[in-house]
């Protein structure tokens, strides 16, 4: 009984102080991610308090929170979204591939973390935060903006590589030989594929399966499906991610909306576990060695991503300002380079230096994205010679 | 005029066009429901000057108010020899609170009152006992001279 009621009371302080902090990070209009890892990172060894005795909650409520941000990621999208996503911008996501996967690798290699921690490192500076990408260009009031789509179907087609990526990532991890990786490339390509057939064709009896009119049958229901093809997709070694993931491109329609309604809160809830899991588990004595890495990451990351931006929004013909402004809307980096970082350093098949980079990365990139966005128009204006109009 | 729909991934769908001063003008309708409406700048065609969050409420009333002329244009069509106007009810009107039934149009200029409109909401075909208000707006059917003489009815009583 003691055990419990401090277990309890340890949660209970980790919970409320994760709401203050978000609160915090709203009203400053931040991503809240940063936060919950700089929490995480206190209450680790060596932080402000030591948590024990709660270990095996926070690790299980984690791996969910993996689960329900792909899930929800899935959910986002429709499989008609994503085909015409890949269409128009493949070969700006190309682009962003190389321009932004590059840089991570290439300190991964300089620090002798080999192929594998190049892989994990290119995720980690490749994939931008579709959530706070999405959320700062609402709050900016940008989603009328011509450049918008463009900025939106890159982000279509980063989530869809991860599809791809996370599998043959696992796999290598489980220390898979080079026929292995193959065969986790070929699995996780069928399975993309063989989803996206389905939810184009038959996506409404994946979402009757799962749907219902009562809120509580219908929320055991679609988190159950989530959990159980998670949980297979993992054994089959295809991620659990991806496996949530692809789920929820399944599930469409309104099943898909009232599912994303249910389900926010109970993400919230599980992913700030993960991100605060994840900074416990970074000793916060690692990033000091690695900070200098990070930030030359972040400067040439930010570079990079405003100019994948730029490219994909001259070839719609638009103007130097929104070019400017699209490039920007991208480079926030957040939860998806932390998943990846999870992955990676749980398996043990990287350096544990691996976690300490992306952390301090992540932090620089989640508070910069946001900035970024919001100073580019003035910046770009500066540039260009035009003063800011008083007039619209 | 071209209507272009855009589908924005995660968010919901853009429809816009351009207006002949050079403007963008659109609306996004969020999947959960709510629009925005929005407006180009006029110096970055590329961007917003304003996107304003509406309810499903505040869209209605919105596009009522665009539809209303509209609706009169429709009815001038629909019956030649038959003219429309929309009266306005001044906030100082004698009728300002009286029942439409008190104006006594139809006996008096033999003009039809066919729909009020009221705070960006459109009543079809008001019975007697609908109550009016400052700022209503009366879209009327009948003569020119009835409806000249309808307009003087509702100013002055």
């Amino acid at each position: 009984m003691h055990d419990s009621s401090i277990s309890l009371i340890e949660l209970g302080a980790v919970f409320f102080g994760l709401g203050v902090l978000g609160r915090l990070a709203w009203r400053i209009g931040v991503s809240p991610i940063p936060l919950y890892l700089i929490g995480g990172l206190a209450f680790g060894a060596g932080g402000l308090v030591p948590l024990e005795g709660i270990e095996g909650f926070t690790a299980i409520a984690s791996e969910i929170g993996v689960v329900l941000l792909l899930l929800l990621l899935g959910l986002e999208y429709s499989a008609a979204e994503l085909v015409t996503g890949l269409k128009r911008s493949w070969l700006a996501g190309v682009v962003d591939i190389v321009l932004n996967a590059l840089p991570g690798a290439a300190v991964a290699l300089w620090l002798g973390w080999g192929p594998v921690g190049a892989l994990a490192m290119a995720g980690v500076t490749y994939i931008s935060s579709s959530g706070i990408v999405a959320k700062v260009l609402g709050d900016l009031g940008r989603l009328g903006n011509r450049e918008t789509p463009v900025v939106l179907s890159i982000l279509v087609f980063e989530d869809l590589a991860m599809a791809v990526y996370l599998p043959i990532l696992t796999a290598l991890l489980a220390g898979a030989t080079l026929l292995g990786g193959l065969t986790a490339v070929g699995v996780a390509l069928v399975a993309v594929t063989v989803v996206l057939v389905v939810a184009l064709r038959f996506g409404r009896y994946v979402s009757v399966l799962v749907d219902s009119p009562e809120p509580e049958v219908f929320l055991l229901r679609v988190l159950g499906a989530a959990l159980l093809v998670a949980g297979l997709a993992s054994q089959l070694q295809v991620s659990a991610a991806v496996g949530a993931f692809l789920l929820g491109i399944a599930i469409s329609g309104s099943t898909a909306e009232n599912a994303t309604k249910l389900l926010e809160p109970l993400r919230d809830l599980f992913a700030a576990m993960f991100f605060v899991v994840f900074g416990l588990n970074t000793d916060p004595s690692s990033i000091p060695p690695v900070l200098g890495f990070a930030i030359a990451l972040a400067v040439v990351t930010t570079a990079t991503k405003i100019g994948t931006g730029w490219f994909a929004a001259s070839r719609q013909g638009i103007s130097t300002l929104g070019r400017a402004r699209a490039g920007a809307a991208l480079v926030a980096r957040g939860e998806f380079s932390i998943v990846i970082a999870g992955l990676a350093v749980s398996a043990g098949a990287v350096d544990k230096q691996l976690a300490a980079l992306a952390t301090a990365y992540v932090l620089l990139m989640a508070i910069l994205g946001p900035v970024a966005a919001r100073v580019v128009e003035p910046v770009t204006r500066v540039f260009m010679g035009k003063p800011r109009p008083a007039t619209a | 005029m071209n209507v272009e729909v855009t589908p924005l991934p995660g968010i919901g769908t853009r429809h816009d066009f351009v207006s002949r001063t050079g403007r963008r003008i659109g609306v996004i309708t969020h999947r959960d429901g709510h629009f925005d409406l929005v407006v180009s700048r006029q110096d970055d065609p590329d961007s917003c000057v304003a996107s304003i969050p509406l309810t499903v409420e505040e869209s209605a009333a919105l596009a009522n108010l665009l539809g209303a002329p509209n609706l009169v244009a429709q009815l001038r069509d629909q019956a030649p020899g038959v003219s429309t106007r929309q009266l306005p009810i001044a906030p100082n009107s004698p009728y300002d609170g009286r029942t439409l039934g008190d104006t006594a149009l139809r006996t008096r200029t033999a003009v039809s009152v066919v729909a009020v409109v009221r705070a960006g909401t459109v009543h079809p075909s008001p019975q007697p006992d609908f109550a009016l208000g400052g700022g209503d707006l009366l879209v009327t059917v009948g003569t020119a001279d009835g409806l000249a003489k309808a307009a003087e009815v509702l100013e002055r009583g």
